[in-house]
């Protein structure tokens, strides 16, 4: 066969197998997603009806649902806000050579690395409300009531930053490493031109470095956003969306709903509700990457 | 009053290595141009490193303007620097650059702007404010990176070879326009360089450098004329000056004064005073054979051999100007010399010039 012929059957050949993933694991589901939440879909159900956006209607009534699209804010911009401050103190802290920083690297990889339902399984002992490691230390030192120490998932407020907490934990290392990885490659002699022109640390950080990581850091904020708007792992470990909802957020709402409570089509409505926030999380991310190919 | 001295300034980055600067001590004078010249790993960024305080010395003292600002950092120590690469802050715009050390100090708006405008118009970028530095050519860069040094008048400029990433054509006129601007402002420069040609047109003194040491401080004909060691005299000058061995002591003479007999037969005179010892008459005659021709345009350069048995390591380079037009075959024998007065004695050993010591007799050149 001649190089040209080869070449033109060569290209889809190596292509196919990314287009047969993309549409058998993601396109497939997502069509079916639509497919139900038009439809009358139970778990165990044959027929399909069509009910036009009545699952929609139904959906957007029921309080539980307001509730879960606030969380999933509070959950996604609150995690978020402490994973972008840790994660570039991480960066700058790793960033310069110190002795055993391979093995801090290393330990500080470990969340990431770890299946997040174990991860979360460990901190639901952690934060048990007989056998809280927490409370037994803050006890011992008086910081806490013996006789009612703090629920850390049986409170509301107190569930709601428990879960922040552990899915911070849970995505503080892949920022880091995002971010350091743009750190790293800033060009050491600009930072330190900053110094001599009289910059401080605060000023070298706020109007040089992280003006000119902006785009690495955009990304790492976009990915997150992402992992943690259809996050329900650590939702569902530690709370089940409890005490009364105060935790319940939507990819979890939709799992409930849809698997738990076998109401298929009205749990693919609710997830169809992350789309457009997804869509535009994306264009964002494509965007910002762009940007950061033209400067 | 020295604006910038050092004491007995020692660097070195790694316990029991080599140090990178060992042991200098420097003192500038107010607006002087100061060049630091060496080779690459010589020790000289280090050095204008630790002025700039960007760099720890391990001992010794630097001051500036009679202060020691060992403990004091880049912002405290009020100087200006321009980097290799520029180091432009590449989300700024020009006019955002050249304020940037004003604001760092705080200054009112409407006073940054009259002195960025100052500044901008010194270097002639004015029409260059609103641009970001990518679209900026390689010497328009330059001129961002002085603009953004000078704006704030510092009694002190440090300059880590800003000339080395312009092509060799912007490079010389980059250089001149430099120079002029230095005088213009008269501000004491430090200047790091490892091109000996910049080093030689623009330093009021050169600080030769090798192997983190001082190895010479004069003025450029000082240094040229005069060099203290063998690696001054081999470092400066291009082609660099001529060495052979002779027993005890090396002996050194630049290529431009080593000349065919014919060329300055009877032109010249030794006065008495300045003859070395165990030569006799003005010139010391040497046969030279020829190896190979470089014709350069304004010049030729030729190398070859020392058919000398009182001399070891007899590779030499001869230098003369291309409107001398004799010919030299390869491979033949021509009588050449060297007066005198350019011939440099230095210890075999240690490499630093001696007095001039009486030559072995020639033997029948063969």
């Amino acid at each position: 066969m001649s190089a040209l012929g080869r070449q033109r059957w060569l290209g889809p050949a190596m292509f196919l197998p990314a287009i047969l993933y993309v549409v058998a694991l993601i396109g497939v589901p997502f069509a079916l997603a639509f497919f139900y939440s038009v439809g009358n879909v139970k778990v165990g159900s044959v027929g399909y009806q069509f009910v036009g956006l009545h699952n929609f209607r139904s959906v957007l009534q029921s309080p539980t649902f307001g509730i879960a699209v606030r969380n999933s804010f509070v959950f996604t911009i609150g995690s978020q806000i402490l994973v972008l401050i840790g994660a570039m103190t991480l960066a700058m802290a790793l960033k310069n050579a110190f002795r055993g920083r391979r093995l801090v690297r290393f330990l500080i990889l470990l969340p990431w690395v770890a299946p997040v339902s174990i991860g979360s399984i460990g901190w639901k002992w952690i934060l048990d409300s007989l056998y809280s490691v927490i409370n037994w230390v803050l006890i011992r030192f008086h910081l806490a009531n013996e006789f009612s120490p703090p629920m850390w998932l049986g409170e509301p407020k107190l569930a709601m930053l428990s879960v922040i907490l552990v899915h911070t934990w849970h995505m503080l290392p892949f920022a880091t490493v995002i971010i350091l990885a743009g750190w790293t490659a800033l060009p050491k002699d600009i930072p330190e031109a900053a110094a001599v022109d009289g910059a401080g640390f605060w000023r070298k950080l706020f109007q040089i470095e992280i003006p000119m990581t902006l785009p690495i850091i955009n990304v790492a904020v976009l990915f997150g956003v992402i992992f943690t708007f259809t996050d329900m792992t650590v939702v569902y470990i530690l709370t089940r969306g409890g005490p009364y909802d105060t935790t319940q957020v939507m990819p979890a709402l939709a799992f409930f709903t849809g698997v738990l409570g076998s109401d298929l089509a009205e749990g693919a409505a609710i997830s169809i509700f992350l789309v457009p926030l997804l869509i535009a999380v994306a264009w964002l991310m494509l965007r910002s990457a762009h940007r950061a190919e033209i400067t | 009053m020295a604006i910038v001295e050092t004491r007995g300034l020692t660097k070195s980055f790694k316990a029991g290595q080599a140090a990178a600067v060992k042991n200098v001590n420097l003192e500038s004078r107010e607006g002087e141009f100061l060049v630091l010249l060496g080779p690459s790993g010589s020790g000289k960024t280090t050095l204008l490193r630790m002025i700039a305080g960007l760099e720890e010395p391990t001992s010794g003292e630097i001051r500036i303007g009679g202060v020691v600002v060992n403990d004091m950092t880049p912002r405290e120590r009020r100087i200006a620097m321009v980097f290799q690469s520029y180091a432009l802050y590449p989300h700024l715009s020009v006019l955002g650059n050249i304020v940037f050390p004003l604001k760092a100090r705080g200054m009112a708006r409407a006073e940054r702007e009259k002195k960025a405008d100052w500044a901008a118009s010194l270097l002639g970028i004015k029409h260059l404010l609103d641009r970001k530095p990518r679209e900026l050519s390689g010497g328009e860069r330059q001129r961002v990176a002085l603009a953004r040094a000078i704006v704030r008048e510092p009694s002190l400029f440090l300059l880590d070879e800003p000339l080395s990433n312009l092509d060799a054509k912007l490079r010389a006129s980059a250089r001149e326009e430099l120079e002029q601007f230095q005088k213009r402002v008269a501000t004491t420069t430090i200047y790091v360089t490892h091109d000996q040609v910049e080093a030689m047109a623009m330093g009021d003194r050169i600080v030769v450098m090798n192997f983190g040491e001082v190895r010479q401080i004069g003025t450029p004909a000082e240094v040229y004329d005069d060099p203290a060691d063998t690696f001054v005299a081999t470092f400066l000058g291009s082609p660099p000056m001529n060495l052979v061995e002779s027993g005890d002591v090396t002996i050194g003479f630049r290529p431009e004064h080593f000349f065919p007999v014919a060329h300055v037969a009877g032109r010249e005179t030794v006065p008495t005073d300045l003859r070395k010892p165990g030569i006799e008459g003005p010139y010391l005659p040497l046969h030279f054979r020829v190896s190979h021709e470089e014709y350069l345009g304004a010049e030729r350069i030729l190398y070859g051999t020392l058919e000398e048995s009182r001399f070891e390591a007899k590779k030499v380079i001869s230098r003369m100007s291309s409107t001398h037009d004799a010919r030299f075959e390869s491979g033949h024998v021509y009588p050449f010399s060297v007066p005198q007065r350019h011939l440099k004695f230095f210890d075999r050993a240690k490499g630093t010039q001696t007095a001039p010591v009486p030559l072995v007799a020639a033997a029948a050149a063969p």
